[in-house]
Protein backbone atom coordinates (compact mmCIF):
# COMPACT_ATOMS: atom_id res chain seq x y z
CA UNK A 1 0.00 0.00 0.00
CA UNK A 2 1.12 3.50 -0.96
CA UNK A 3 0.26 6.68 0.73
CA UNK A 4 1.63 10.68 1.04
CA UNK A 5 1.47 10.74 4.38
CA UNK A 6 1.54 7.96 7.04
CA UNK A 7 0.38 9.01 10.48
CA UNK A 8 1.38 6.68 13.33
CA UNK A 9 -1.31 7.08 16.05
CA UNK A 10 -4.88 8.18 16.14
CA UNK A 11 -5.55 10.23 19.02
CA UNK A 12 -6.12 14.01 18.98
CA UNK A 13 -2.40 14.97 17.86
CA UNK A 14 -2.38 11.78 14.78
CA UNK A 15 -6.48 12.74 14.20
CA UNK A 16 -5.89 16.81 13.77
CA UNK A 17 -2.97 15.73 11.63
CA UNK A 18 -4.71 13.61 9.46
CA UNK A 19 -7.49 15.87 8.25
CA UNK A 20 -5.16 19.17 8.12
CA UNK A 21 -3.13 17.28 5.41
CA UNK A 22 -6.32 15.90 3.81
CA UNK A 23 -8.02 18.83 3.73
CA UNK A 24 -4.88 19.97 1.64
CA UNK A 25 -5.42 17.30 -1.04
CA UNK A 26 -2.66 14.87 0.39
CA UNK A 27 -3.59 10.74 0.87
CA UNK A 28 -3.22 9.91 4.37
CA UNK A 29 -3.17 6.70 5.86
CA UNK A 30 -3.73 6.53 10.08
CA UNK A 31 -2.30 3.38 11.73
CA UNK A 32 -2.70 2.81 15.06
CA UNK A 33 -2.76 -0.30 17.18
CA UNK A 34 -6.32 0.41 19.25
CA UNK A 35 -9.30 -1.44 17.54
CA UNK A 36 -10.88 2.22 16.98
CA UNK A 37 -9.56 5.45 16.88
CA UNK A 38 -9.53 7.78 19.51
CA UNK A 39 -5.86 7.64 21.55
CA UNK A 40 -6.04 7.30 24.95
CA UNK A 41 -8.38 10.83 26.04
CA UNK A 42 -10.68 9.92 23.37
CA UNK A 43 -11.04 6.67 23.95
CA UNK A 44 -14.01 5.02 22.94
CA UNK A 45 -15.71 1.76 24.11
CA UNK A 46 -15.15 -1.19 22.24
CA UNK A 47 -17.99 -1.05 19.36
CA UNK A 48 -19.32 -4.62 20.71
CA UNK A 49 -20.33 -2.91 23.48
CA UNK A 50 -23.04 -1.05 22.24
CA UNK A 51 -23.10 1.89 24.68
CA UNK A 52 -25.67 4.64 23.91
CA UNK A 53 -24.32 7.07 26.25
CA UNK A 54 -20.58 6.86 26.59
CA UNK A 55 -20.23 10.27 27.94
CA UNK A 56 -19.49 9.79 31.91
CA UNK A 57 -16.58 9.31 32.44
CA UNK A 58 -15.37 10.20 28.86
CA UNK A 59 -14.69 13.91 27.89
CA UNK A 60 -17.55 16.16 27.50
CA UNK A 61 -17.98 14.73 24.00
CA UNK A 62 -17.92 17.38 22.05
CA UNK A 63 -14.07 17.37 20.99
CA UNK A 64 -14.09 13.93 19.91
CA UNK A 65 -17.65 14.19 18.14
CA UNK A 66 -16.24 16.92 15.95
CA UNK A 67 -13.44 14.80 15.33
CA UNK A 68 -14.93 11.34 14.71
CA UNK A 69 -17.76 13.96 11.93
CA UNK A 70 -14.73 15.36 10.58
CA UNK A 71 -12.98 12.03 9.72
CA UNK A 72 -15.74 10.26 8.43
CA UNK A 73 -16.71 13.23 5.77
CA UNK A 74 -12.79 13.39 4.95
CA UNK A 75 -10.81 10.64 2.57
CA UNK A 76 -8.20 9.79 5.24
CA UNK A 77 -7.81 5.78 5.61
CA UNK A 78 -7.88 4.62 9.27
CA UNK A 79 -6.22 1.60 9.85
CA UNK A 80 -6.96 0.09 13.36
CA UNK A 81 -5.49 -3.33 14.87
CA UNK A 82 -2.28 -2.07 12.92
CA UNK A 83 0.58 -2.32 15.57
CA UNK A 84 3.94 -0.58 14.41
CA UNK A 85 7.42 -2.31 14.80
CA UNK A 86 9.30 -0.15 12.61
CA UNK A 87 9.74 2.35 10.35
CA UNK A 88 12.24 2.17 7.44
CA UNK A 89 13.57 5.23 6.24
CA UNK A 90 12.61 5.71 2.94
CA UNK A 91 9.47 5.30 3.94
CA UNK A 92 8.44 1.67 4.84
CA UNK A 93 6.05 1.50 8.19
CA UNK A 94 5.62 -2.17 9.12
CA UNK A 95 2.83 -2.91 11.26
CA UNK A 96 1.48 -6.25 12.58
CA UNK A 97 -2.31 -7.42 12.62
CA UNK A 98 -3.48 -7.27 16.02
CA UNK A 99 -4.76 -8.35 18.34
CA UNK A 100 -2.71 -11.92 17.28
CA UNK A 101 -0.40 -10.06 15.75
CA UNK A 102 1.34 -12.99 13.86
CA UNK A 103 1.16 -11.55 9.88
CA UNK A 104 2.73 -7.84 9.40
CA UNK A 105 1.85 -5.05 6.57
CA UNK A 106 3.73 -2.66 4.94
CA UNK A 107 2.83 1.13 3.94
CA UNK A 108 4.90 2.97 1.92
CA UNK A 109 4.42 6.42 2.19
CA UNK A 110 6.42 9.90 1.36
CA UNK A 111 6.24 11.20 4.79
CA UNK A 112 5.70 10.30 8.60
CA UNK A 113 4.14 11.56 11.52
CA UNK A 114 4.90 10.27 14.97
CA UNK A 115 1.80 10.84 17.16
CA UNK A 116 2.35 7.59 19.45
CA UNK A 117 1.55 9.65 23.04
CA UNK A 118 2.58 8.41 25.77
CA UNK A 119 2.89 5.44 28.71
CA UNK A 120 2.41 6.07 32.24
CA UNK A 121 5.60 6.24 34.72
CA UNK A 122 4.76 4.28 37.74
CA UNK A 123 7.50 4.21 40.75
CA UNK A 124 8.42 1.42 43.05
CA UNK A 125 6.85 1.13 46.75
CA UNK A 126 6.71 -2.36 48.61
CA UNK A 127 3.62 -4.37 47.56
CA UNK A 128 3.61 -2.59 43.76
CA UNK A 129 3.46 -5.82 42.13
CA UNK A 130 0.27 -7.19 43.63
CA UNK A 131 -3.27 -7.78 41.92
CA UNK A 132 -5.04 -4.89 42.05
CA UNK A 133 -3.09 -2.39 42.09
CA UNK A 134 -2.78 -0.95 38.45
CA UNK A 135 -1.74 2.11 36.26
CA UNK A 136 -4.25 4.63 36.99
CA UNK A 137 -4.84 5.59 33.45
CA UNK A 138 -4.50 1.73 33.04
CA UNK A 139 -7.70 2.16 35.46
CA UNK A 140 -8.88 4.58 32.78
CA UNK A 141 -8.18 2.90 29.97
CA UNK A 142 -9.98 -0.17 30.90
CA UNK A 143 -13.03 1.87 32.10
CA UNK A 144 -13.56 3.53 29.19
CA UNK A 145 -12.69 1.16 26.45
CA UNK A 146 -14.22 -2.28 28.48
CA UNK A 147 -17.14 -0.26 31.03
CA UNK A 148 -15.12 -2.67 33.76
CA UNK A 149 -13.70 -1.79 36.95
CA UNK A 150 -10.96 -3.66 39.30
CA UNK A 151 -12.62 -3.66 42.59
CA UNK A 152 -15.04 -1.94 44.78
CA UNK A 153 -12.53 0.32 46.59
CA UNK A 154 -10.43 2.02 45.12
CA UNK A 155 -7.39 4.35 46.22
CA UNK A 156 -5.98 6.74 43.45
CA UNK A 157 -2.26 7.63 44.47
CA UNK A 158 1.01 9.23 43.04
CA UNK A 159 1.18 12.74 41.20
CA UNK A 160 -0.28 14.35 38.24
CA UNK A 161 -3.38 15.88 36.65
CA UNK A 162 -4.46 12.60 35.53
CA UNK A 163 -5.25 11.42 38.85
CA UNK A 164 -8.39 14.00 38.90
CA UNK A 165 -9.99 11.96 35.99
CA UNK A 166 -8.95 8.43 36.92
CA UNK A 167 -10.92 9.49 40.77
CA UNK A 168 -13.67 11.01 39.56
CA UNK A 169 -14.66 8.47 36.67
CA UNK A 170 -14.14 5.31 38.87
CA UNK A 171 -16.48 7.21 41.24
CA UNK A 172 -19.11 8.04 38.67
CA UNK A 173 -19.22 4.13 37.95
CA UNK A 174 -20.20 3.34 41.28
CA UNK A 175 -16.68 2.34 42.88
CA UNK A 176 -16.49 3.73 46.75
CA UNK A 177 -13.29 5.87 46.27
CA UNK A 178 -12.01 6.76 50.01
CA UNK A 179 -9.26 8.70 48.87
CA UNK A 180 -7.11 10.90 46.30
CA UNK A 181 -3.63 10.85 47.26
CA UNK A 182 -1.51 13.60 45.76
CA UNK A 183 2.01 14.15 46.57
CA UNK A 184 2.29 17.28 45.62
CA UNK A 185 2.54 20.63 47.46
CA UNK A 186 -0.50 22.52 47.48
CA UNK A 187 2.10 25.72 48.17
CA UNK A 188 3.78 24.68 44.20
CA UNK A 189 0.25 25.45 43.44
CA UNK A 190 0.16 29.18 44.66
CA UNK A 191 3.68 29.72 43.12
CA UNK A 192 2.05 28.95 39.39
CA UNK A 193 -0.97 30.08 40.00
CA UNK A 194 -0.54 32.88 37.38
CA UNK A 195 0.14 29.63 34.18
CA UNK A 196 -2.67 27.91 35.86
CA UNK A 197 -5.36 30.71 36.41
CA UNK A 198 -6.91 29.46 32.55
CA UNK A 199 -7.41 25.71 34.37
CA UNK A 200 -9.24 27.10 37.78
CA UNK A 201 -12.39 25.85 36.80
CA UNK A 202 -11.83 22.79 35.45
CA UNK A 203 -9.66 22.65 38.94
CA UNK A 204 -13.22 23.41 40.64
CA UNK A 205 -15.42 20.93 38.63
CA UNK A 206 -13.21 17.97 39.76
CA UNK A 207 -12.86 19.78 43.42
CA UNK A 208 -17.11 19.37 43.70
CA UNK A 209 -17.23 15.86 41.95
CA UNK A 210 -14.78 14.81 44.66
CA UNK A 211 -16.82 16.29 47.49
CA UNK A 212 -19.93 15.10 45.88
CA UNK A 213 -18.73 11.44 45.96
CA UNK A 214 -17.50 11.68 49.12
CA UNK A 215 -13.75 11.36 47.98
CA UNK A 216 -11.07 12.82 50.67
CA UNK A 217 -7.79 15.19 49.14
CA UNK A 218 -5.32 13.76 50.94
CA UNK A 219 -2.84 16.40 49.38
CA UNK A 220 1.47 16.28 50.12
CA UNK A 221 0.76 12.39 50.99
CA UNK A 222 1.98 9.39 49.78
CA UNK A 223 1.03 5.66 49.28
CA UNK A 224 4.35 3.78 51.07
CA UNK A 225 3.44 0.36 51.14
CA UNK A 226 0.31 -1.63 49.53
CA UNK A 227 -0.29 -4.60 51.91
CA UNK A 228 -1.74 -8.48 50.57
CA UNK A 229 -0.83 -11.71 50.38
CA UNK A 230 -2.16 -12.80 46.85
CA UNK A 231 -3.92 -9.56 45.95
CA UNK A 232 -4.59 -6.02 47.60
CA UNK A 233 -6.65 -6.22 50.92
CA UNK A 234 -5.01 -1.75 51.76
CA UNK A 235 -2.55 0.31 51.40
CA UNK A 236 -0.46 2.61 54.02
CA UNK A 237 -0.70 6.13 53.37
CA UNK A 238 1.30 8.90 55.40
CA UNK A 239 2.31 12.62 55.07
CA UNK A 240 5.09 13.75 53.57
CA UNK A 241 7.29 17.04 55.19
CA UNK A 242 7.99 20.23 52.84
CA UNK A 243 11.41 18.40 52.19
CA UNK A 244 9.68 15.35 50.37
CA UNK A 245 10.16 13.11 53.50
CA UNK A 246 7.63 10.72 54.77
CA UNK A 247 6.80 12.05 57.92
CA UNK A 248 7.64 9.60 60.77
CA UNK A 249 4.31 8.67 62.92
CA UNK A 250 1.65 9.87 60.12
CA UNK A 251 1.13 6.66 58.51
CA UNK A 252 -2.55 5.36 57.89
CA UNK A 253 -3.97 2.20 57.00
CA UNK A 254 -6.94 2.02 54.46
CA UNK A 255 -8.46 -1.01 53.63
CA UNK A 256 -8.82 -1.17 49.14
CA UNK A 257 -9.43 -4.09 46.70
CA UNK A 258 -7.65 -1.52 44.05
CA UNK A 259 -4.83 0.54 44.28
CA UNK A 260 -4.57 3.30 40.60
CA UNK A 261 -1.67 4.64 40.85
CA UNK A 262 0.75 7.01 38.37
CA UNK A 263 3.80 9.59 38.70
CA UNK A 264 3.04 11.23 35.41
CA UNK A 265 3.74 10.27 31.79
CA UNK A 266 6.36 8.87 29.75
CA UNK A 267 6.58 9.97 25.79
CA UNK A 268 6.42 6.82 23.21
CA UNK A 269 9.72 7.33 21.57
CA UNK A 270 10.71 3.97 19.86
CA UNK A 271 9.81 4.86 16.75
CA UNK A 272 11.84 7.93 16.43
CA UNK A 273 14.87 6.60 18.35
CA UNK A 274 15.11 3.78 15.39
CA UNK A 275 14.33 6.14 12.75
CA UNK A 276 17.29 8.55 13.93
CA UNK A 277 15.62 11.32 15.72
CA UNK A 278 17.10 13.75 18.19
CA UNK A 279 15.52 13.71 21.57
CA UNK A 280 14.93 16.65 23.82
CA UNK A 281 15.09 15.18 27.16
CA UNK A 282 13.12 12.26 26.99
CA UNK A 283 10.57 13.32 24.13
CA UNK A 284 10.80 13.73 20.52
CA UNK A 285 12.71 17.44 19.45
CA UNK A 286 10.79 18.70 17.29
CA UNK A 287 11.06 22.69 15.05
CA UNK A 288 8.01 25.04 15.34
CA UNK A 289 6.56 23.02 12.24
CA UNK A 290 6.50 19.85 14.64
CA UNK A 291 9.55 18.47 12.17
CA UNK A 292 11.73 16.25 13.92
CA UNK A 293 15.33 16.41 12.40
CA UNK A 294 15.28 13.66 10.07
CA UNK A 295 13.98 15.11 6.88
CA UNK A 296 10.32 13.40 5.97
CA UNK A 297 9.81 12.75 9.64
CA UNK A 298 7.15 14.97 11.78
CA UNK A 299 6.31 14.40 15.66
CA UNK A 300 3.08 15.91 17.58
CA UNK A 301 1.32 15.66 20.59
CA UNK A 302 2.72 13.87 23.92
CA UNK A 303 5.39 11.90 21.71
CA UNK A 304 6.95 15.06 21.68
CA UNK A 305 6.27 16.04 25.35
CA UNK A 306 3.48 15.59 28.13
CA UNK A 307 0.63 18.31 27.56
CA UNK A 308 -2.53 17.08 27.06
CA UNK A 309 -5.09 16.49 24.65
CA UNK A 310 -5.57 20.35 23.77
CA UNK A 311 -1.67 20.85 23.01
CA UNK A 312 -1.62 17.31 20.80
CA UNK A 313 -4.75 18.89 18.54
CA UNK A 314 -2.94 22.47 18.21
CA UNK A 315 0.32 20.58 17.56
CA UNK A 316 -1.08 17.59 15.01
CA UNK A 317 -2.76 20.50 13.33
CA UNK A 318 0.14 22.61 12.85
CA UNK A 319 2.37 19.65 11.62
CA UNK A 320 -0.48 18.31 9.32
CA UNK A 321 -0.53 21.59 7.44
CA UNK A 322 3.44 21.52 7.51
CA UNK A 323 3.55 18.38 5.41
CA UNK A 324 0.82 19.58 3.02
CA UNK A 325 3.18 22.34 2.37
CA UNK A 326 6.64 20.68 2.24
CA UNK A 327 5.44 17.67 0.13
CA UNK A 328 4.38 20.27 -2.77
CA UNK A 329 8.20 21.93 -2.18
CA UNK A 330 6.90 25.12 -0.77
CA UNK A 331 7.67 26.53 2.68
CA UNK A 332 4.46 26.63 4.98
CA UNK A 333 3.42 29.93 5.59
CA UNK A 334 3.27 30.02 9.91
CA UNK A 335 0.76 32.95 9.73
CA UNK A 336 -2.11 30.95 8.43
CA UNK A 337 -1.80 28.83 11.18
CA UNK A 338 -1.32 31.45 14.08
CA UNK A 339 -4.22 30.90 15.98
CA UNK A 340 -3.04 27.45 17.03
CA UNK A 341 0.67 28.43 17.21
CA UNK A 342 -1.08 30.72 19.76
CA UNK A 343 -2.75 27.80 21.57
CA UNK A 344 0.30 25.60 20.97
CA UNK A 345 2.60 28.35 22.92
CA UNK A 346 -0.07 28.89 26.26
CA UNK A 347 -0.43 25.43 26.85
CA UNK A 348 3.41 24.50 26.26
CA UNK A 349 3.75 27.62 29.16
CA UNK A 350 0.69 25.81 31.25
CA UNK A 351 2.39 21.95 30.73
CA UNK A 352 5.73 23.16 32.18
CA UNK A 353 3.69 24.98 35.54
CA UNK A 354 1.80 21.46 35.65
CA UNK A 355 5.42 20.00 35.68
CA UNK A 356 6.72 22.06 38.07
CA UNK A 357 4.13 21.46 40.60
CA UNK A 358 3.34 17.93 39.94
CA UNK A 359 6.33 15.77 41.24
CA UNK A 360 7.06 12.57 43.20
CA UNK A 361 8.27 12.58 46.73
CA UNK A 362 11.38 14.10 46.14
CA UNK A 363 13.16 11.61 47.92
CA UNK A 364 11.39 8.61 47.02
CA UNK A 365 14.03 6.39 45.85
CA UNK A 366 15.83 5.96 48.83
CA UNK A 367 12.41 5.10 50.26
CA UNK A 368 12.32 2.21 48.09
CA UNK A 369 13.48 -1.06 50.58
CA UNK A 370 15.99 -3.54 48.89
CA UNK A 371 13.65 -6.15 48.95
CA UNK A 372 10.83 -4.21 46.89
CA UNK A 373 11.24 -5.53 43.20
CA UNK A 374 11.97 -2.81 40.55
CA UNK A 375 11.68 -4.17 37.00
CA UNK A 376 8.36 -6.46 37.23
CA UNK A 377 9.01 -8.37 34.67
CA UNK A 378 12.90 -10.09 35.22
CA UNK A 379 11.76 -9.49 39.38
CA UNK A 380 14.92 -7.54 39.99
CA UNK A 381 14.95 -5.62 43.00
CA UNK A 382 15.82 -2.17 44.69
CA UNK A 383 18.57 -4.02 46.32
CA UNK A 384 19.99 -5.77 43.16
CA UNK A 385 20.16 -2.37 41.46
CA UNK A 386 22.03 -0.82 44.13
CA UNK A 387 24.56 -3.58 44.39
CA UNK A 388 25.42 -2.98 40.51
CA UNK A 389 25.52 1.21 40.95
CA UNK A 390 27.48 0.96 44.28
CA UNK A 391 29.47 -2.41 44.24
CA UNK A 392 29.86 -2.97 40.94
CA UNK A 393 30.73 0.48 39.88
CA UNK A 394 27.85 0.75 37.31
CA UNK A 395 27.45 4.77 36.21
CA UNK A 396 25.02 4.65 33.82
CA UNK A 397 21.71 2.42 33.16
CA UNK A 398 22.70 0.56 30.40
CA UNK A 399 25.32 -1.33 33.00
CA UNK A 400 23.06 -1.32 35.59
CA UNK A 401 21.02 -3.52 32.65
CA UNK A 402 23.35 -5.53 31.88
CA UNK A 403 24.22 -6.76 35.24
CA UNK A 404 21.20 -6.90 36.64
CA UNK A 405 18.47 -7.70 34.02
CA UNK A 406 16.41 -4.92 35.16
CA UNK A 407 14.50 -3.72 32.26
CA UNK A 408 15.61 -6.88 30.25
CA UNK A 409 11.97 -8.61 30.23
CA UNK A 410 8.97 -8.08 28.13
CA UNK A 411 8.41 -4.61 28.39
CA UNK A 412 11.58 -3.74 27.35
CA UNK A 413 12.38 -1.45 30.09
CA UNK A 414 9.46 0.54 29.48
CA UNK A 415 7.97 0.39 32.73
CA UNK A 416 10.72 0.16 35.00
CA UNK A 417 13.80 2.55 33.26
CA UNK A 418 12.56 5.87 35.56
CA UNK A 419 13.28 3.50 38.50
CA UNK A 420 15.93 2.08 37.94
CA UNK A 421 17.53 5.09 36.96
CA UNK A 422 16.28 6.73 40.15
CA UNK A 423 17.48 3.93 42.40
CA UNK A 424 20.57 3.69 40.97
CA UNK A 425 21.31 7.37 41.02
CA UNK A 426 22.12 7.98 37.29
CA UNK A 427 20.27 9.64 34.39
CA UNK A 428 17.71 7.93 32.59
CA UNK A 429 19.93 6.97 29.32
CA UNK A 430 17.33 6.47 25.91
CA UNK A 431 16.84 2.86 25.54
CA UNK A 432 17.58 2.09 21.71
CA UNK A 433 15.14 -0.51 21.44
CA UNK A 434 15.12 -2.43 17.99
CA UNK A 435 11.93 -2.43 17.75
CA UNK A 436 8.30 -0.83 18.99
CA UNK A 437 6.53 -4.20 19.43
CA UNK A 438 7.56 -7.37 20.30
CA UNK A 439 8.07 -9.32 16.58
CA UNK A 440 7.64 -12.76 16.07
CA UNK A 441 10.20 -14.70 15.26
CA UNK A 442 8.81 -15.96 11.78
CA UNK A 443 7.53 -12.22 10.52
CA UNK A 444 11.01 -11.29 11.00
CA UNK A 445 12.42 -14.67 8.84
CA UNK A 446 9.65 -13.44 6.12
CA UNK A 447 11.11 -9.71 6.03
CA UNK A 448 14.19 -11.25 6.40
CA UNK A 449 13.70 -13.97 2.92
CA UNK A 450 11.46 -10.36 1.53
CA UNK A 451 14.72 -8.51 1.85
CA UNK A 452 17.56 -10.36 0.79
CA UNK A 453 15.12 -11.40 -2.65
CA UNK A 454 13.64 -7.86 -3.91
CA UNK A 455 17.13 -5.81 -2.24
CA UNK A 456 15.68 -3.32 -1.07
CA UNK A 457 15.59 -3.50 2.75
CA UNK A 458 17.10 -0.18 4.10
CA UNK A 459 16.68 0.45 7.42
CA UNK A 460 18.64 -1.26 9.81
CA UNK A 461 15.61 -2.76 12.08
CA UNK A 462 14.25 -5.66 9.76
CA UNK A 463 15.72 -8.86 9.15
CA UNK A 464 17.64 -8.55 12.80
CA UNK A 465 16.21 -11.10 14.93
CA UNK A 466 16.98 -10.08 18.73
CA UNK A 467 16.73 -12.23 22.19
CA UNK A 468 14.77 -9.50 23.10
CA UNK A 469 11.74 -8.81 20.59
CA UNK A 470 10.96 -12.48 19.97
CA UNK A 471 8.23 -14.59 20.19
CA UNK A 472 9.62 -16.46 23.28
CA UNK A 473 10.37 -13.49 24.94
CA UNK A 474 13.38 -13.40 27.22
CA UNK A 475 14.42 -16.44 28.85
CA UNK B 1 -23.01 -1.18 40.29
CA UNK B 2 -21.99 -2.20 36.95
CA UNK B 3 -20.12 0.74 35.09
CA UNK B 4 -22.29 -0.64 31.90
CA UNK B 5 -25.43 0.95 33.24
CA UNK B 6 -24.10 4.60 33.59
CA UNK B 7 -23.39 4.48 29.91
CA UNK B 8 -25.76 2.28 28.85
CA UNK B 9 -24.61 -0.21 27.45
CA UNK B 10 -27.08 -2.60 25.10
CA UNK B 11 -24.29 -5.48 24.04
CA UNK B 12 -24.98 -8.65 22.05
CA UNK B 13 -26.06 -11.52 24.19
CA UNK B 14 -23.51 -12.70 26.78
CA UNK B 15 -21.45 -15.71 26.42
CA UNK B 16 -19.33 -17.98 28.43
CA UNK B 17 -15.83 -19.15 27.81
CA UNK B 18 -13.86 -21.11 30.81
CA UNK B 19 -11.15 -19.08 32.98
CA UNK B 20 -8.99 -22.44 34.91
CA UNK B 21 -12.41 -24.50 34.03
CA UNK B 22 -14.52 -22.45 35.39
CA UNK B 23 -17.62 -20.72 33.62
CA UNK B 24 -17.20 -16.78 33.40
CA UNK B 25 -19.82 -14.86 31.70
CA UNK B 26 -18.64 -12.35 28.62
CA UNK B 27 -20.25 -9.79 26.75
CA UNK B 28 -19.17 -8.59 23.01
CA UNK B 29 -16.61 -6.09 22.85
CA UNK B 30 -14.98 -7.38 26.10
CA UNK B 31 -11.47 -7.97 25.97
CA UNK B 32 -10.14 -11.32 28.19
CA UNK B 33 -9.05 -8.64 30.73
CA UNK B 34 -12.12 -6.84 31.00
CA UNK B 35 -14.30 -10.16 30.88
CA UNK B 36 -11.93 -11.80 33.86
CA UNK B 37 -12.02 -8.09 35.75
CA UNK B 38 -15.94 -8.13 35.21
CA UNK B 39 -16.27 -12.09 36.59
CA UNK B 40 -13.92 -9.94 39.59
CA UNK B 41 -10.86 -11.87 39.11
CA UNK B 42 -7.85 -9.70 39.10
CA UNK B 43 -4.93 -12.01 38.69
CA UNK B 44 -3.96 -14.87 35.78
CA UNK B 45 -0.11 -15.14 35.77
CA UNK B 46 2.37 -16.45 37.98
CA UNK B 47 6.08 -14.68 37.98
CA UNK B 48 8.75 -16.55 36.26
CA UNK B 49 11.22 -16.81 39.43
CA UNK B 50 9.23 -16.26 42.11
CA UNK B 51 5.72 -17.26 41.40
CA UNK B 52 4.18 -14.55 42.11
CA UNK B 53 0.31 -13.15 40.80
CA UNK B 54 -0.15 -10.82 38.60
CA UNK B 55 -2.86 -9.25 36.07
CA UNK B 56 -3.61 -6.30 34.24
CA UNK B 57 -1.27 -3.28 35.08
CA UNK B 58 -0.69 -0.89 32.49
CA UNK B 59 -4.35 -1.52 30.72
CA UNK B 60 -2.82 -0.59 27.61
CA UNK B 61 -0.53 -3.64 25.74
CA UNK B 62 2.97 -1.68 27.63
CA UNK B 63 3.69 -3.60 30.48
CA UNK B 64 3.06 -7.64 29.58
CA UNK B 65 1.33 -8.11 33.06
CA UNK B 66 -1.62 -9.38 32.09
CA UNK B 67 -0.48 -12.03 29.70
CA UNK B 68 -2.09 -15.06 30.04
CA UNK B 69 -2.77 -18.47 28.34
CA UNK B 70 -5.74 -18.66 25.64
CA UNK B 71 -7.00 -21.49 23.66
CA UNK B 72 -3.33 -23.10 24.51
CA UNK B 73 -1.55 -19.95 23.28
CA UNK B 74 0.44 -18.78 25.90
CA UNK B 75 1.89 -15.02 26.28
CA UNK B 76 -1.41 -13.71 25.46
CA UNK B 77 -1.82 -9.86 26.77
CA UNK B 78 -5.39 -10.00 28.07
CA UNK B 79 -5.95 -6.70 28.11
CA UNK B 80 -5.65 -6.51 24.38
CA UNK B 81 -7.30 -9.99 23.18
CA UNK B 82 -10.85 -9.85 22.76
CA UNK B 83 -13.17 -12.74 24.70
CA UNK B 84 -14.77 -15.08 22.27
CA UNK B 85 -17.16 -17.42 23.00
CA UNK B 86 -16.29 -20.78 24.25
CA UNK B 87 -12.46 -19.29 25.10
CA UNK B 88 -10.49 -21.28 27.14
CA UNK B 89 -8.45 -19.12 29.28
CA UNK B 90 -5.91 -20.54 31.58
CA UNK B 91 -3.64 -19.05 34.89
CA UNK B 92 -0.09 -18.94 33.06
CA UNK B 93 2.79 -20.41 35.35
CA UNK B 94 5.90 -18.54 34.48
CA UNK B 95 6.68 -18.99 30.94
CA UNK B 96 3.74 -20.79 30.21
CA UNK B 97 5.62 -23.29 28.40
CA UNK B 98 6.11 -26.70 29.94
CA UNK B 99 9.77 -26.74 30.25
C1 LIG C 1 -3.52 4.97 29.84
C2 LIG C 1 -3.76 6.46 29.70
C3 LIG C 1 -5.00 7.00 30.05
C4 LIG C 1 -5.24 8.37 29.93
N1 LIG C 1 -6.45 8.87 30.33
C5 LIG C 1 -6.66 10.22 30.25
C6 LIG C 1 -7.89 10.79 30.70
O1 LIG C 1 -8.79 10.07 31.11
N2 LIG C 1 -8.05 12.13 30.66
C7 LIG C 1 -7.05 12.94 30.19
O2 LIG C 1 -7.22 14.15 30.18
N3 LIG C 1 -5.90 12.45 29.74
C8 LIG C 1 -5.67 11.11 29.78
N4 LIG C 1 -4.46 10.61 29.37
C9 LIG C 1 -3.48 11.55 28.79
C10 LIG C 1 -3.60 11.52 27.23
O3 LIG C 1 -2.51 10.75 26.82
C11 LIG C 1 -3.51 12.85 26.53
O4 LIG C 1 -4.40 13.74 27.08
C12 LIG C 1 -3.81 12.78 24.99
O5 LIG C 1 -4.57 11.66 24.67
C13 LIG C 1 -2.56 12.83 24.17
O6 LIG C 1 -2.87 12.80 22.79
P1 LIG C 1 -1.86 12.21 21.71
O7 LIG C 1 -2.55 12.32 20.40
O8 LIG C 1 -0.53 12.83 21.84
O9 LIG C 1 -1.65 10.69 22.11
P2 LIG C 1 -2.67 9.50 22.45
O10 LIG C 1 -4.04 9.95 22.66
O11 LIG C 1 -1.98 8.72 23.51
O12 LIG C 1 -2.68 8.63 21.10
C14 LIG C 1 -1.56 7.90 20.67
C15 LIG C 1 -2.06 6.72 19.88
O13 LIG C 1 -0.94 6.11 19.27
C16 LIG C 1 -1.13 4.72 19.28
N5 LIG C 1 0.20 4.10 19.20
C17 LIG C 1 1.28 4.31 20.00
N6 LIG C 1 2.32 3.57 19.59
C18 LIG C 1 1.88 2.88 18.51
C19 LIG C 1 2.50 1.92 17.64
N7 LIG C 1 3.78 1.54 17.80
N8 LIG C 1 1.74 1.38 16.65
C20 LIG C 1 0.44 1.77 16.46
N9 LIG C 1 -0.18 2.67 17.25
C21 LIG C 1 0.53 3.21 18.26
C22 LIG C 1 -1.87 4.44 20.56
O14 LIG C 1 -2.63 3.25 20.45
C23 LIG C 1 -2.76 5.67 20.70
O15 LIG C 1 -4.04 5.44 20.20
C24 LIG C 1 -4.20 9.23 29.47
C25 LIG C 1 -2.97 8.67 29.11
C26 LIG C 1 -2.73 7.30 29.22
C27 LIG C 1 -1.39 6.74 28.84
S1 LIG D 1 -1.96 -4.69 31.34
FE1 LIG D 1 -0.08 -4.04 30.55
S2 LIG D 1 0.06 -5.22 28.76
FE2 LIG D 1 -1.89 -5.73 29.48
Amino acid sequence: MRTDLAVIGAGPAGLAAALAAAARGLRVTVLDSAPAPGGQFHRQPAPGLAAHRPRLPHDRGRGWRWLRDALAASDVTVLTDHHVWVVEHGFTVHALLGPEQRESVAVRAEAVLLATGGYEKVLPFPGWTLPGVVAAGGAQAMLKGGLVVPGRRAVVAGTGPLLLPVATGLAAAGVVVPALVEAADPAAFLRHRRALAAKLPEGAGYAARLLRHRVRFLARHTVVRAHGGRALTGVTVAALDSGGHVRPGTGRYIPCDTLAVGHGMVPHTDLAETLGCRLAGAAVRVDDEQRTDVPGVWAAGEATGIGGAALALAEGHIAGRSVAARLRGTAPDPSTWARAAGTRARLREFARALDAVYAPPAHWAEQVPDGTVVCRCEEVTAGAVREAARDLGAGDPRTVKLLTRAGMGWCQGRMCAPAVAGIAGCEPAPSRRPFARPVPLGVLARQHRDATATDDATGEGAGEATDEGTEEGPS
Amino acid sequence: MNPQEPARARPGPAFTLTFDGREIAAVPGQTVAAALWAAGATSWRTTRRAGRPRGVFCGIGVCFDCLVTVNGSPNQRACLVPARPGDVVRTQEGTGHED
